[in-house]
């Protein structure tokens, strides 16, 4: 604790995962997030925990529906096309509520796509992804050190309420090398209670099951709403963001992970030339952070939202801001990054068009 | 008066919802009197799968949790590598084990995964109403090979306990039937052995049993045994494929 | 004598305990059970050498087999 490492994203959101009291990793591989697996596969043994490669995503995700139903702390992790595969298996896992732990460190697609990063998942993570309904805490690093914190907060989230939780990274955070320093202290996971779910020895207690469906009348949907109360007590606690120089902000940038760096840049740009430009990064993505962006929108005149995907995020945060002020996009896809110069060079079109109508509105 | 035979503690006092003359009842009762004789039950986690059995998680007295369709075995992977003081067995049907979980089932096997898995292998989909399975014998009907098997049209049946014994990575391997009373017997030998291997920590143990469905195969329940000795034995020969005792690895035909 | 006791409520007439049965001791009832089925019955207890056999082919753990306890000598 607290010695100062250079590592890759990928490398850091295994290490804080196994810090984290992690035990327990099945993965297979797809670039960009290869690393993953490969860190793991040494490491997990060292800190006497689990490592499979599997012979599929589909099968590692099973894998840690079976491992996490035995109370431990467990991980896997992919890249976009393997994360569409490992949907079933979430679903089960919200539906059976366990607190699994996983990282899409996304790429371009749809398809088979290309291997840069991109937030084209934005959706697939937020809105449930796999079937049913459910949701899926769902984290947004921005730097390499929050690849290393945000594994622990994931898991006592997920614990917390019982919901699988998520890191949504892209291939350029798990590429990119940055300083970082691990400052909470290293999860024990002897330590750690044992779930009264948790599947085992059995003696002296009554049998558990963990199971996903039921099927007498009313039963699921009583279920559910179970998991429904639990989801509205994460949006009420669970929200997480960061402003920079909102305050006296005329225009906003709305933008999460790689994309909030490049805002970061322009914001840098726009002040220079005495521009009021603030930035907003949502750091968990669901829950969104709709009431500090809905107070936002009483005082500045736009947004403008970031994002390497044709439009997504854009969605929440129109509905958070309820049309009061225009919501602007500026998008990238399948792999292209923003550069603070392009979103620079829209800021200020949107500055020069000033407050006017909502956009959906007109 | 001596009672000849008892309820295995290891299946719950509840009536199970089986049609009448299907094989799963039988095969339950083999797990859980392996269960109660090795006296692992409190020790046992079961994987139940998707289809008739599904419900296997209220029947047997264990530990279990019932996940998605043919994903068993790496769910029973997850739980033993986690719990390896456990006793972690599968319970799956033809189209869970043979078709839709067939990566799984074969990947565990050549990981020689010390898990247990009960293969119920009764020719047909039970739960959705009698479609061809993998191991629809070739001119069998099914509601979706309504004038039989075509292997021109539909391929051919599969032989998991052979398919599997080519594996390195497996222990024990048993294709047993439970047409008759002496053939129960038999299996119920098979079962134990099966959670035997896993208990000594020897690896991958798989009991294929050749079972009834005696409403989608649409025949009375006393035919479908007929139907099981007379038509599935023969493609399915009953034996051992894979024994850890005596390191024998050819199929020793019954 | 041995005794074969078959719960009613839990046999689903499936028949097969009477082919299970060399001694043929097992026949199916003429009159529903409280569950719709006709269950099977011991028709010929005198027959009977409690061996199980029935029991071991019942799908639903519907049968239960008493024996002297001399007869296991």
């Amino acid at each position: 604790m607290g010695d100062k490492l250079l590592m890759k994203g990928n490398d850091a959101l295994s290490e804080g995962a196994v810090r984290a009291g992690c035990r327990f990793f099945a993965g297979y591989p797809i670039t960009p997030q290869n690393e993953v697996p490969e860190y793991m596969s040494w490491r997990m043994p060292q800190a006497g925990g689990a490592f499979i490669q599997a012979e599929s995503e589909v099968a590692a995700i099973n894998m840690l529906y079976g491992a996490c139903a035995t109370g431990k702390r467990t991980m896997t992790s992919s890249s976009s096309p393997g994360i569409s595969l490992k949907q079933e298996g979430i679903s089960y896992c919200a539906g059976a509520d366990l607190p699994i732990f996983f990282a899409n460190v996304a790429r371009g697609g749809p398809g088979l796509g290309n291997i840069a990063g991109a937030q084209g998942d934005y959706f697939q993570s937020v809105r449930g992804g796999g079937h049913g309904d459910y949701r899926t805490f769902v984290m947004a690093p921005g730097s390499v050190q929050e690849m290393g914190n945000f594994p622990l907060h994931c898991y006592e989230v997920a614990e917390k309420y019982r919901v699988p939780a998520m890191v949504l990274a892209d291939g350029v955070l798990g590429q990119m090398m940055e300083p970082l320093e691990f400052t909470f202290p290293e999860v024990d996971p002897q330590k750690l209670r044992e779930p009264d779910w948790a599947l085992g020895a059995s003696t002296g207690r009554k049998k558990r099951a963990v199971r996903s469906y039921a099927l007498a009348e009313g039963k699921l949907e009583i279920m559910t709403l179970d998991r429904a109360q639990r989801y509205k007590q994460i949006e009420e606690r669970e929200v997480m963001f960061e402003t920079r120089q909102c305050d006296d902000a005329d225009l906003v940038l709305v933008a999460y992970g790689t994309s909030a760096r490049a805002c970061a840049a322009a914001q840098k740009l726009a002040r220079a030339e005495g521009l009021k430009v603030g930035l907003f990064r949502p750091i968990t993505l669901w829950p969104f952070p709709k009431k500090a962006l809905l107070e936002l929108a009483g005082r500045v005149d736009s947004f403008l939202v970031v994002e390497m995907s044709l439009g997504q995020m854009i969605d929440d945060v129109k509905l958070a801001v309820e049309c009061s002020v225009p919501v602007h996009l500026h998008a990238r896809c399948a792999g292209a990054i923003p550069t603070g110069e392009d979103i620079f060079q829209q800021l200020q079109a949107v500055l020069k068009a000033g407050k006017g109508e909502c956009i959906c509105c007109k | 008066m001596l009672q000849v035979n008892r309820r295995p503690e290891s299946l719950c006092d509840v009536k199970m919802h089986y049609c009448p003359g299907c094989g799963h009842g039988i095969a339950h009762r083999l797990v859980a009197e392996s269960m109660d004789e090795l006296g692992v039950r409190e020790r046992t986690i079961g994987v139940a799968p998707v289809g008739c059995a599904v419900f296997a998680d209220d029947y047997f007295n264990c530990d279990m949790i019932q996940g998605p369709h043919g994903r068993g075995p790496a769910i029973a992977t997850g739980l033993k590598r986690c719990k390896p003081d456990c006793i972690v067995f599968s319970y799956q049907g033809d189209g869970d084990l043979a078709s839709i979980g067939m990566a799984e089932t074969i990947h565990s096997a050549g990981r020689g995964e010390n898990i247990t898995v009960i293969f119920i292998n009764n020719a047909i989909y039970g739960m959705t109403g009698g479609q061809m399975a993998p191991t629809t014998l070739v001119g069998q009907k099914a509601t979706t090979c309504p004038q039989g098997r075509d292997p021109l049209v539909n391929g051919y049946p599969m032989r998991i306990c052979e398919l599997l014994s080519q594996l390195d990575g497996t222990r024990y391997l048993e294709r047993v039937s439970i047409h008759s009373a002496a053939h129960v017997i038999k299996a119920k030998r098979a079962v134990k052995k099966a959670f035997r291997c896993q208990i000594e920590g020897r690896g991958f143990s798989l009991v294929e049993i050749l079972s009834t469905c005696p409403t989608n195969m649409g025949i009375s329940p006393l035919d479908a045994v007929k139907f099981v000795s007379d038509q599935m034995v023969p493609q399915y020969p009953l034996g051992v494929f894979k024994d850890f005792e005596g390191g024998k690895s050819d199929v020793s035909r019954d | 004598m041995p005794k074969v006791i078959v719960d009613e409520a839990r046999c689903k007439g499936c028949e097969l305990c009477t082919a299970a049965c060399a001694r043929k001791c097992l026949v199916m009832s003429t009159t529903f059970s409280v569950t719709g089925y006709y269950p099977s019955v011991c028709c010929a207890p005198e027959r009977c050498t409690g061996c199980g056999l029935c029991a071991q082919v019942c799908p639903d753990l519907a049968i239960t087999v008493f024996k002297e306890e001399k007869a296991k000598k």
